[in-house]
């Protein structure tokens, strides 16, 4: 079976100027799938791609400019992405809205770890791409790609409204593209995650010593 | 008005021919359970749909609009894409605890749904102390909602649910008080019997002063039990990040945010069926015509009219207001609305012992 | 603008006498706007006798500096809020490996968060200040990146998680004339400490609140910065003074225009340029554009964080009007990029007129809106009457300008105490309340969209014909000597400091944040409040986090 992929009332032509995800696509249409499985992941990525919940979080101006997405006149609720968590834990993707400092870095790449699979990073304005117009400064990450793996990138300073949607419905098309079953779910095992986490966060680990009953 | 006693009553004359009575009711029970659970399930799909559009309506935007026609579909992507999320357990945490927690949420807001009188004939649990049933099952979600928070092994989630408990368990008294006063008004603790006593007229207009104040206390304390705003301090967003439920994912977090929305519609429905005569359509006694007219019309849409009526009222509320502080919120409780719903208690009690109720 | 700068100057002859009288070593030095040089050993009796007999209880900022040779050191530039009288004082200390300095933060608090900046920038050891940590910076940091010696390579990035420092160290002189180093614990064993940021939809951007609490009461807030320090005075200095320009928009991005304008307005002064009336009226007009988008977006944003997410969308509603408007001339929605040394970018757009007009006409009755939703909401009134009180005297003490110095009754408005543009041209009304708590914040606000609205209305149908851009050479250089410009922002006084030698670079630029005093104060004012009383409190001070570090 071979899936399609479509965003709702837009042309096929106005979206293919991305190129890995034409890439996710041929590979997509070569590798047909079941019939069972394909269907049974059209349906789930259907759903995912049209509930795509943000963080909220915004480091500076880019900041203002989703705000402005979420409120009256451009409306990111239109698409299912009204749903603003603030606990990363609840969120699907974190739409990185302004510079990332060398002191936030750490914070972001932990806001990261600490979101649920599946999840998305979407990077926005020059600052979160290459540094922007800070990309000199002794305390600026030269692109949070650097740092976490980013799904989009929406280029800007900051980027209109407009933009921010046109690249939200990239990040939809990215995902309906994927394979949920057997793809992107298939995760690591707890105990490897575990060793990993463990790697990441031993320093603060010994900082203090939990108490198992529940309070640290 | 149709009974729906008639559908179940020949439901179950058809399965005791075939089979012994324990089978039957045994059976009975499955379907009836796995029909609540349905229509929970639609109602929760449906509250959140609602919930979606009818902001939308207040804040001069659109809503969901892409999925479906007007976005109607939009709930159904999210139940996907819920499902399809990874639950986190979060290390340091009572695991047992942190996954019990939203499934005692969730049973006692289905135990709570099962109460409710949807029709004639159509009640689940309709038994001589319902209301006291009711209010018991109801309680039940604070310990989960506590239990979440303990469990998390989290700052924030213990914050909530400190504040959730100190709430919940306030404005416990204050429902209690106002569905009392319409007690004292029925002699009944019984949901079906209440509706029916609403036969000439909805206890709001029979039970007139006492039954109007007590219908605005138990709007305002409904709220803050089912922690919706402007009482949504147990997982205030700005101050808490998500509150109780901060460290949940995936469907763990879906269990809360379903049994916040289908709490709130059944508070609602409570209020319905307390209040506005429930499945009972508007009767005037006297008018005969009338009140056959409205009878043409049956008696779930009567109540789902209402029920949802409701809810828009206190989604309006929720949308406007901006959130009280813990200690206002205390205030609010124990210095005005459990003093007013007592004095209101007595006020009823008077009016139907001097029969002033119409 | 002339007669304002003749009485700039006898005031400064007036109290350059005077601080000759009381301190003879320090010496006048004439470049720019001319400063006091005084001996470190000599400095802080001078800063007693400022503050307590001649009244300078207002410090407009404190500049860290590094003078290569001279050592390193700080400039103040004081104010006398009774008399409007100004001085700059400066001090260095020739050790550039152990420079110290005494701290004035007993004398003004606000010079509290402004030391331990200078620290981090400069590695100045203030002498007596109770909490001398970094700033801005990490706390395993290596170097002062502002000194002109640091080394770029120093510090790559580490993704190590921050551990946080819980004792604050202070250097104390001895009787016998050297320094210790004493640390005092920051919070107690058993305390509950919570973290709120830099993650939060509260800190509006990534502001850290370390807070200790009791139940819900908050006992002692410790406020991190930095997460959003972006290095903006370091990039400066190897920039041309042209392109300065381009940082100062993504400072406080909702006063982009007013930022501009101060540092387009310090250049200007240090060149010499006088520009055209149509220039100023231009000018002045994006500025309010501006503060009403700004104030706009803090109506929106206060009623997000109280809940009633109603308010949010209407006050986006009515803000995306005023973007439009800028969008037309400008080109842009949040980042204008408008403002130029010597005039603006290009000149307005034929429909300004109208439009803004049209604006007013429509803003007007909006008002009222807001007024019958969210101020006369019995929820929003008890929940921000009373919380978050701000005395006056600390007010000034922190420096705490704009509509919160306002709401505690110091009239501190720029636009009056020293009038810049078109402001001492239009008729309008400095809005001041006199409780200083959460509701005369935010009703100061309020009250200045209308003045705001005022202003414009009697501007629009007089702006007179003149060049857009005067005639500014390619190359600019400024002459030798500092300058500094205020404007009234957005959210208070915001100030540039430039030091020029003479280079087509700055030598330093010093951008005095509006919102590092508004967050020096919180910890001040949100004791004994609630957790919900923080957030109205951080929500009505209205600060913007890229600003505070800058």
């Amino acid at each position: 079976m071979k899936r399609n992929v479509s965003i709702k009332s837009m042309k096929y032509e106005d979206f293919n100027d991305n190129e890995y995800i034409e890439q996710m696509l041929k590979e997509l249409r070569d590798n047909g799938t079941n019939v069972i499985v394909g269907c049974l992941d059209d349906v789930i990525e259907w759903g995912r791609s049209n509930s795509l919940w943000p963080l909220t979080f915004a480091t500076s101006c880019c900041g203002i400019e989703f705000m402005a997405i979420g409120a009256a006149r451009y409306d990111f609720a239109r698409f299912g992405f009204e749903v603003a968590r603030s606990s990363p834990r609840q969120a699907d993707f974190i739409m990185v809205a302004g510079t990332i400092t060398n002191k936030m870095a750490p914070v972001l790449k932990r806001l990261y770890d600490q979101m649920a699979d599946p999840k998305y990073v979407i990077a926005t304005g020059g600052c979160a791409i290459s540094g922007g117009p800070f990309k000199k400064s002794y305390h600026v990450v030269n692109g949070v790609d650097k740092i976490i793996p980013v799904d989009v990138y929406i280029p800007g300073c900051p980027p209109r409204p407009e933009a921010m949607l046109y690249g939200l419905m990239q990040l939809q098309r990215k995902v309906k593209a994927q394979r949920f079953l057997g793809g992107i779910n298939k995760g690591i095992s707890e105990k490897e995650y575990e060793k990993m986490m463990r790697k990441d966060t031993s320093r603060t680990e010994d900082y203090r010593d939990y108490d198992e009953s529940g309070l640290a | 008005m149709f009974d729906f006693g008639i559908i179940t009553g020949w439901i179950h004359t058809q399965l005791t021919s075939v089979m012994s009575e324990q089978l039957a009711i045994f059976l009975e029970c499955v379907i009836v359970g796995i029909l609540l659970l349905l229509v929970y399930v639609i109602v929760a799909i449906i509250m959140i749909y609602m919930e979606r559009k009818v902001c939308a309506a207040f804040q001069c935007r659109l809503g969901p609009t892409r999925v479906g026609p007007w976005g109607s579909l939009q709930v159904f992507c999210d139940v996907f894409k819920m499902l399809t999320k990874e639950i986190i357990t979060v290390r340091h945490s009572d695991k047992f605890l942190y996954n019990l927690a939203p499934f005692i949420v969730i049973l006692a807001s289905v135990m709570a749904f099962a109460c409710i009188p949807m029709s004639r004939g159509l009640e689940i649990l309709d038994f001589n102390v319902g209301v006291f049933f009711f209010m018991a099952a109801s309680s039940i979600g604070i310990v989960g909602i506590l239990l979440a928070g303990w469990s998390s092994n989290s700052k924030f989630s213990l914050i909530g649910a400190m504040r959730s408990g100190a709430q919940m368990i306030s404005y416990e008294l204050s429902v209690g008080l106002s569905i009392l006063t319409i007690v004292v008004l029925t002699d009944t603790m019984q949901f079906s019997e209440i509706v029916m006593r609403q036969e000439d007229g909805w206890f709001i207009f029979k039970g007139h002063i006492p039954a109007v104040i007590s219908f605005i206390i138990y709007l305002i304390a409904a709220n803050a039990e089912v922690n919706r705003g402007p009482f949504d301090l147990p997982e205030a967003e700005s101050e808490l990040t998500a509150g109780y439920h901060t460290e949940y994912s995936g469907m763990h977090f879906g269990l809360f945010y379903v049994a916040e929305f289908v709490n709130l519609f059944i508070v609602s429905s409570i209020a319905a069926t307390i209040f506005l005569g429930g499945w009972m359509p508007l009767h005037i006694p006297g008018l005969d015509g009338f009140n056959a007219v409205m009878d043409w019309i049956p008696g779930f849409v009567w109540y789902f009219a209402k029920a949802f009526f409701v809810v828009w009222l206190l989604m309006w509320i929720k949308w406007t207001f901006p959130r009280l502080r813990i200690d206002q919120i205390l205030t609010l409780e124990w210095k005005y609305l459990v003093p007013i719903g007592l004095a209101n208690l007595l006020l009823m009690v008077i009016v139907v012992v001097f029969k002033l109720h119409f | 603008m002339r007669t304002t700068s003749n009485i700039d100057m006898e005031n400064k002859l007036d109290i350059k006498e005077k601080i000759a009288a009381m301190e003879p070593s320090a010496v006048w030095s004439d470049a720019g706007d001319g400063m006091f040089r005084v001996p470190v050993s000599s400095f802080r009796p001078l800063a007693e006798k400022l503050k307590n007999e001649e009244g300078f209880d207002f410090l407009r900022s404190l500049t860290g500096m590094d003078w290569g040779e001279e050592g390193l050191g700080c400039v103040y530039h004081l104010e006398n809020t009774a008399t409007g009288e100004n001085v700059v004082i400066s001090t260095a200390d020739a050790d550039r490996d152990n420079a110290r300095v005494p701290s004035v933060h007993d004398l003004w608090k606000g010079a509290n968060f402004n030391e331990r900046e200078a620290y981090d920038f400069f590695g100045i050891k203030f002498v007596g200040h109770p909490d001398l940590r970094r700033l801005f910076l990490r706390d395993d940091w290596q170097g002062h990146p502002l000194r002109k010696d640091y080394d770029m390579a120093l510090n790559p990035l580490n993704m190590e998680n921050e551990g946080n420092e819980d004792e604050a160290p202070s250097y104390e002189m001895t009787p016998d004339g050297g320094y210790i180093l004493r640390r005092h614990p920051l919070f107690e064993d058993q305390e509950y400490v919570i973290n709120i940021g830099p993650q939060h939809p509260a800190t509006h951007g990534v502001l850290r609140f370390r807070v200790s609490l009791e139940g819900e009461t908050i006992k002692k807030i410790d406020v991190h910065s930095g997460y959003i320090h972006r290095g903006i005075e370091k990039l400066c200095e190897s920039l041309t003074y042209p392109q300065t320009l381009a940082l100062t928009d993504r400072l406080d991005y909702l006063g982009a225009m007013q930022n501009r304008h101060a540092l387009c307005a310090c250049i200007e002064k240090a060149m010499g340029l006088e520009v055209s009336d149509r220039i100023k009226c231009i000018r002045t007009i994006m500025d309010e554009l501006q503060r009403i988008d700004s104030h706009l977006l803090f109506i929106a944003c206060l009623s997000q964080d109280m809940g009633a997410l109603e308010v949010f969308f209407l006050g986006f509603r009515d803000r995306e009007k005023v973007l439009d408007i800028l969008e037309q001339t400008t080109g842009g929605r949040l980042i204008q990029t408008y403002n130029t040394i010597g005039g603006v970018q290009a000149d307005i757009h034929p429909d300004f007129m109208k439009k803004t007009k049209e604006f007013i006409r429509y803003m007007r009755p909006k008002m009222r809106e807001y007024q019958e939703i969210f101020t006369d909401n019995v929820i929003v009134r008890k929940r921000l009457t009373g919380t978050g009180i701000l005395s006056r005297e600390d007010a000034i003490s922190f420096g705490a300008t704009g509509g919160s110095g306002r709401a505690s009754g110091w009239a501190c408005d720029v636009r009056k105490r020293h009038p810049y543009a078109m402001y001492d041209k239009v008729d309008f009304e400095e809005i001041t309340f006199a409780a200083g708590d959460c509701f005369d914040r935010y009703m100061v606000r309020v009250k200045e969209i209308e003045q705001s609205l005022n202003i414009i209305e009697q501007l629009i149908d007089n702006i007179p014909e003149g060049e857009w851009q005067m005639k500014v050479k390619p190359v600019i250089k400024l002459p030798a000597g500092s300058w500094y410009t205020a404007v009234e922002g957005s959210r208070g006084e915001f100030g540039v400091f430039i030091e020029s030698r003479g280079d087509k670079f700055p030598y330093r630029v010093k951008f005095r944040s509006t919102g590092l005093p508004l967050v020096s104060c919180i910890d001040t004012i949100s004791r004994n409040a609630k957790i919900a009383d923080l957030i109205a409190i951080g929500g009505t001070l209205d600060y913007v986090v890229p600003d505070i570090d800058r």
